[in-house]
């Protein structure tokens, strides 16, 4: 079998070429350069630099939050999108465009907003004080900001799904006496499952590396409210770079598994898709 | 899609024998719809206006007049004109190979150019310091000719270039591979050339995408936090961008000139939101 099966439509060679080229530059020689960075250290002080208490810390911190804020998006993205879908209310159409605000508005803008509303005087930080929560420069913070960013991905993941969720098996089923709830665990949650674990893992997988909204929010304490990413950025400030790249790395791995996860799902979701189609 | 969806949910429509049960459904979940998105998106986006015009229009408006806060402005513009230009070609050309051809190791290569957008802003940054940087691979090289990429504005362009890599691509390859070869392939049969068929056939059919995929990588360019950070330096005046000149402000107390730098990124925000409405609008649909 040859590399490309032939066409008559000109420019593979150019695009194809410009392609490989530009990509090879711009992302996978500098990715390279990490993995190289971090592979040249000596074993020890790799797993010295990466298993240190401070680097412990800031993955239970990073990895711990953003598992809370993608459930917290589990949750609300399938309201919001149930909402959205379902029902039709004044101002629908606006709040769906406002959804995809958190992708479009910069995450420096998120963090200093958040921190203004959640602070002890700010317009929610001031009722909840009283009742013993401190948000902002706590863990309760950091998932709120990676709540707020990862949130479009959940909503906009289980809206098309829950689209195709065919209304006449509902109805056919109410008809039948099931009961609203044996509606939804029988039909709407096994036609509506794929997405919505693929929208929990995007918004885990945006959570885990974001770093501009929630500096602004935590307070930087090592050991508490310190992130992952911070933890690199403080490495690199002191020209550590192998530290940052080792822990670079680690976060990197990560990535890569969330990236196959994702895809693994996509792909047992369109075959579902598919089997219930035909 | 909206329309039908109304069309259905009229209550009354329904056979459910629970009339009063869905009319308690569909307050419950408009309400905690609501009070969710209250909270975490509406009152921030409120408080960036009310922060930023919390001394009047006055000071407001001569917060711009501060000439790092110009510099910091013109230097995100300067870097979104180069970043997303090349990002568009390279948009166009990954969408032209694999859309229109078929080749080994496609979804690997579709994989790749998705790749950016799994990896932490962080490292995004990072990674060309570790490339350029004094200590970094090319760093000594770098010093003896003279040559500054990190703490420098083309450091902050590679690592925007970096993190908006995919969004033009990503929008128009499953455009393209959706609307198919066939008219192309009548147009070349028709002796028509290469340039002319792209020109002619292949962009007027693109163009919603184009447009949207521009636009959410000029947003992303524009406010680029973590990666550029890392780059930059932070030097005021000279390679600071609007989002790390809102931190520098905001860290100095500065609350009025960092929520009306905010605004302006605000408002490009919300530019690209009705950007992507009126394209959707048109009838382009994404996948």
């Amino acid at each position: 079998m040859s590399f490309r099966q032939p066409s008559i439509l000109p420019g593979f060679g150019l695009t194809f070429g410009f392609t490989t080229v530009f990509l090879s530059t711009i992302v996978l020689l500098p990715l390279a350069a990490l993995v190289l960075a971090a592979g040249s250290m000596h074993w020890s002080d790799f797993v010295h630099t990466v298993l240190s208490p401070r680097a412990l810390g800031s993955y239970r911190l990073s990895f711990g939050a953003s598992l809370l804020a993608a459930c917290i998006n589990l949750v609300f993205g399938f309201i919001i999108a149930w909402t959205l879908v379902r029902y039709e209310f004044p101002g629908r159409k606006l709040i769906d465009a406002l959804i995809d605000m958190p992708f479009a508005l910069p995450t420096a803008v998120s963090g200093i907003a958040l921190t203004t509303v959640f602070a002890q005087n700010g317009w929610i930080g001031r009722y909840l004080e009283p009742l013993g929560i401190k948000v902002a420069y706590t863990w309760i913070g950091v998932t709120l900001a990676l709540t707020l960013i990862s949130m479009p991905f959940a909503v906009r993941a289980v809206q098309p799904a829950l689209l195709e969720v065919q209304r006449e098996l509902e109805e056919a089923a109410e008809t039948l006496g099931a009961g609203r709830l044996y509606v939804f665990r029988r039909i709407i949650l096994p036609t509506v499952l794929p997405a919505l674990l693929t929208g929990f893992t995007l918004a885990f997988a945006r959570a885990v590396g974001e770093y501009g909204s929630v500096i602004f929010i935590s307070g930087n304490l090592p050991m508490k409210t310190e992130i992952t990413p911070l933890l690199i950025v403080i490495h690199l400030e002191q020209f550590d770079y192998q530290g940052a790249a080792a822990l670079g790395l680690v976060m990197l791995v990560i990535s890569f598994v969330m990236l196959l996860a994702i895809n693994l799902l996509q792909a047992w979701g369109r075959r579902r898709h598919v089997r219930a189609a035909s | 899609m909206a329309s039908t969806a109304a069309a259905i949910s009229k209550e009354g429509t329904r056979p459910g024998q629970h009339t009063w049960l869905h009319a308690l459904a569909r307050w419950f979940f408009i309400t905690v719809s609501l009070t969710f998105l209250a909270a975490v998106l509406l009152a921030p986006l409120a408080t960036v206006f009310i922060m930023a015009l919390s001394r009047g229009i006055d000071a407001y408006l001569h917060s711009f007049s501060d000439p790092d806060t110009l510099a910091a402005i013109r230097l995100t513009l300067v870097t979104a004109a180069v970043v997303v230009p090349v990002n568009t070609v390279f948009g166009l050309a990954a969408a032209w190979a694999i859309a229109k051809f078929e080749f080994r190791g496609k979804s690997i290569l579709i994989t790749l150019i998705d790749l950016p957008l799994a990896i932490s802003p962080v490292i995004s940054g990072m990674i060309f310091v570790l490339l350029f940087g004094l200590h970094g691979w090319f760093g000594a090289w770098l010093q003896a000719h003279n040559i500054s990429i990190i703490f420098a504005l083309p450091g902050i362009m590679l690592a925007t270039m970096f993190v908006t890599f995919p969004y033009v691509a990503r929008e128009l390859i499953p455009l393209m591979q959706q609307l198919g070869n066939d008219e192309e392939e009548a147009a070349i049969t028709l002796g028509a050339g290469g340039w002319m068929t792209f020109f002619r056939v292949t962009l007027p059919k693109v163009r919603w995408g184009l447009v949207y995929g521009m636009v959410l990588c000029n947003a992303r360019a524009m406010g680029e936090f973590g990666a550029v950070s890392v780059v930059s330096g932070h030097i005021r005046g000279l390679t600071n961008t609007m989002p790390l000149h809102i931190e520098i402000l905001y860290n100095e107390y500065n609350f009025v000139g960092a929520f009306a730098v905010a605004s302006l990124l605000t408002l490009l925000a919300a530019l690209t939101l009705v950007v992507k409405t009126l394209v959707e609008r048109t009838g382009y649909r994404r996948r």
